[in-house]
C-alpha cells in the first residue's frame, strides 16, 4: 500500500462492505421493510447510494475502461432506468418480502444495475443528459406517489393501505423538493454544467 | 468495433433484455401487483390445496378434501372484523341465493374460513353464521385450530394477513372457487358476486 489514496479507498471500500452486510442482516431488513415508506424510500435508495459510492472508489482508469467496454453512457443510463423502474412495481415489493430470491435480486441489482452504471455514465453526460435523468426520475417518483395516494385498492398485499398512502405522500413531497433543488443548481453556484471529460472530470457533482 | 456502434449494440441489448424481464416479471404486462399475479397464476394452473383439519361453527371436524366432486366457494374472514368481512358475509349470501336450490349442498357448497383462531372460537363462528343465514351444511363457517396448518392453507391460497393499528387485520379479500378436483381454480374481486355465481352455474 504505497499509494495513500488507494489505501484510503480500500478502507472506505471495507466500511462500505460492512454497511452493505449490515443492511442485509435480518434485523435491519425486518425494520427497514416493515413499512412501505421505509422499504421504498430508505432501504432501496440506500442500496443505490452504496453502489454509487462503491463505484466512485474505483480508480478512474478502471471506470473509464468499463464505460468504454459497455459502449458509453447511453446503455448505462438505460440499464439504470429499467432496474429502478422494476423495483417501483408493487409486485416487486411484495416479492422481495416473500421470495428470498427476489430479495437477493434486489440487494444485487440496486447497487450494481442502478448506482454503478449511473456513476459511470454521469462523467460523460452533458447538462441535457443529466437533466433527462433527473427529470425522468423526479416525474416517475411524483406519478407513482400520486398513484399510491389515489389508488382505490391496496397495491401491496404485504402493506397496510394507509401505509401505501403515506409512502405516496412522501414520494410526492420528495419529488417536489428534489425538483426545487435540481432547478436551483441550474442557476446557483457549482451546478453550472457538468464536469466535461478531459476537464477536471471527476463526475462528482450531482446536477 | 467503433464506440458508436458498440453503444448502439449494447443499448439495443439492454433494451431487449430489460423489456423481456418486464414482460416476464409482469406475466406479459398484465400483472403489476402480487394480487393480480396470484389470480393469473391460478387461472393458468389450478393449485392443489393442503389437507388441513377445519372445525365448523357446530364443532364438526372436516377437511376441504371432503368436498371433492363438488364445487366449493371459499372466502377468508375474521369475525371481529367491522368492515370488509361484514360485506363478505352479504356477498356470500348473495352468491348462495344465485345458485339453483337443487344444486346447493349436493353440487355446490360455501365455506368461510377464519384466519384468527385465537379469537374466533366455535361460538363466535356460530354468531357470524347466524347473522348471514349460514346453516352449517350448505354454508359453513370454519376455523383452522392448528397454527402451522393455517399457515400452509393461507400460503396455498395466497392470502397475506397483516395486523392493522386498530387490533384488526388487513388481508387480500377475494372470492375463491375450488373445482371438483379439489384444486383452486378461480379468484375474483369481491364486487363480482354475480359473475362468480354465473361461473359456478356454468360448471354445475
Amino acid at each position: 500500500m504505497s499509494n495513500p489514496a488507494l489505501s484510503r479507498n480500500v478502507k472506505y471500500g471495507l466500511g462500505l462492505g460492512i454497511l452493505y452486510l449490515l443492511l442485509g442482516t435480518p434485523m435491519a431488513r425486518d425494520w427497514l421493510e416493515a413499512t412501505m415508506s421505509r422499504h421504498m424510500l430508505v432501504q432501496m435508495p440506500l442500496l443505490v447510494i452504496l453502489g454509487i459510492i462503491a463505484c466512485r472508489l474505483l480508480p478512474v482508469h478502471w471506470q473509464n475502461a468499463v464505460l468504454a467496454g459497455v459502449g458509453g453512457s447511453v446503455p448505462c443510463v438505460v440499464v439504470a432506468l429499467f432496474a429502478s423502474s422494476y423495483w417501483m412495481l408493487p409486485r416487486a415489493l411484495d416479492a422481495a418480502l416473500t421470495d428470498p430470491l427476489a430479495e437477493v435480486g434486489k440487494f444485487l441489482s440496486l447497487p450494481l444495475l442502478v448506482g454503478f452504471p449511473l456513476v459511470l455514465a454521469w462523467r460523460r453526460l452533458t447538462l441535457i443528459g443529466r437533466g433527462f435523468v433527473w427529470t425522468n426520475f423526479i416525474s416517475m417518483l411524483a406519478v407513482l406517489g400520486w398513484l399510491y395516494i389515489v389508488a382505490p385498492v391496496r397495491v401491496c398485499n404485504s402493506y397496510l393501505v394507509n401505509d401505501q398512502e403515506h409512502a405516496g405522500w412522501y414520494m410526492v413531497i420528495g419529488s417536489i423538493l428534489l425538483f426545487v433543488w435540481w432547478l436551483a443548481t441550474l442557476f446557483i453556484g457549482s451546478g453550472v454544467g457538468p464536469n466535461k471529460p478531459g476537464g477536471n472530470g471527476s463526475g462528482t457533482t450531482l446536477a | 468495433m467503433n464506440p458508436v456502434k458498440r453503444s448502439v449494440v449494447t443499448t439495443t441489448l439492454v433494451i431487449s433484455l430489460g423489456s423481456w424481464f418486464f414482460w416476464w416479471g409482469t406475466d406479459g404486462f398484465t400483472a403489476f401487483t402480487a394480487e393480480t399475479a396470484r389470480r393469473v397464476e391460478i387461472l393458468h394452473s389450478p393449485r392443489p390445496l393442503p389437507a388441513v383439519m377445519l372445525e365448523d361453527q357446530d364443532g364438526n371436524k372436516f377437511s376441504l378434501q371432503d368436498y371433492e366432486g363438488r364445487l366449493l366457494a371459499v372466502d377468508f374472514i375474521y369475525t371481529s372484523c367491522t368492515t370488509l368481512c361484514q360485506s363478505m358475509g352479504m356477498i356470500f349470501k348473495q352468491i348462495r341465493d344465485l345458485i339453483p336450490k337443487e344444486s346447493l349442498g349436493r353440487d355446490f357448497a360455501l365455506i368461510s374460513i377464519s384466519f384468527d383462531p385465537d379469537h374466533d372460537d366455535t361460538a363466535s363462528l356460530k354468531k357470524y353464521g347466524q347473522a348471514y343465514g349460514a346453516d352449517g351444511k350448505i354454508w359453513r363457517i370454519a376455523r383452522v385450530p392448528d397454527k402451522a396448518e393455517l399457515k400452509s392453507l393461507l400460503d396455498a391460497f395466497g392470502i397475506v394477513v397483516i395486523p392493522d393499528e386498530f387490533g384488526g387485520y388487513e388481508h387480500n379479500t377475494a372470492l375463491h372457487l375450488v373445482g371438483r378436483d379439489g384444486r383452486l381454480r378461480l379468484i375474483t374481486d369481491i364486487d363480482k358476486a354475480a359473475p362468480f355465481a354465473e361461473q359456478v352455474v356454468s360448471l354445475l
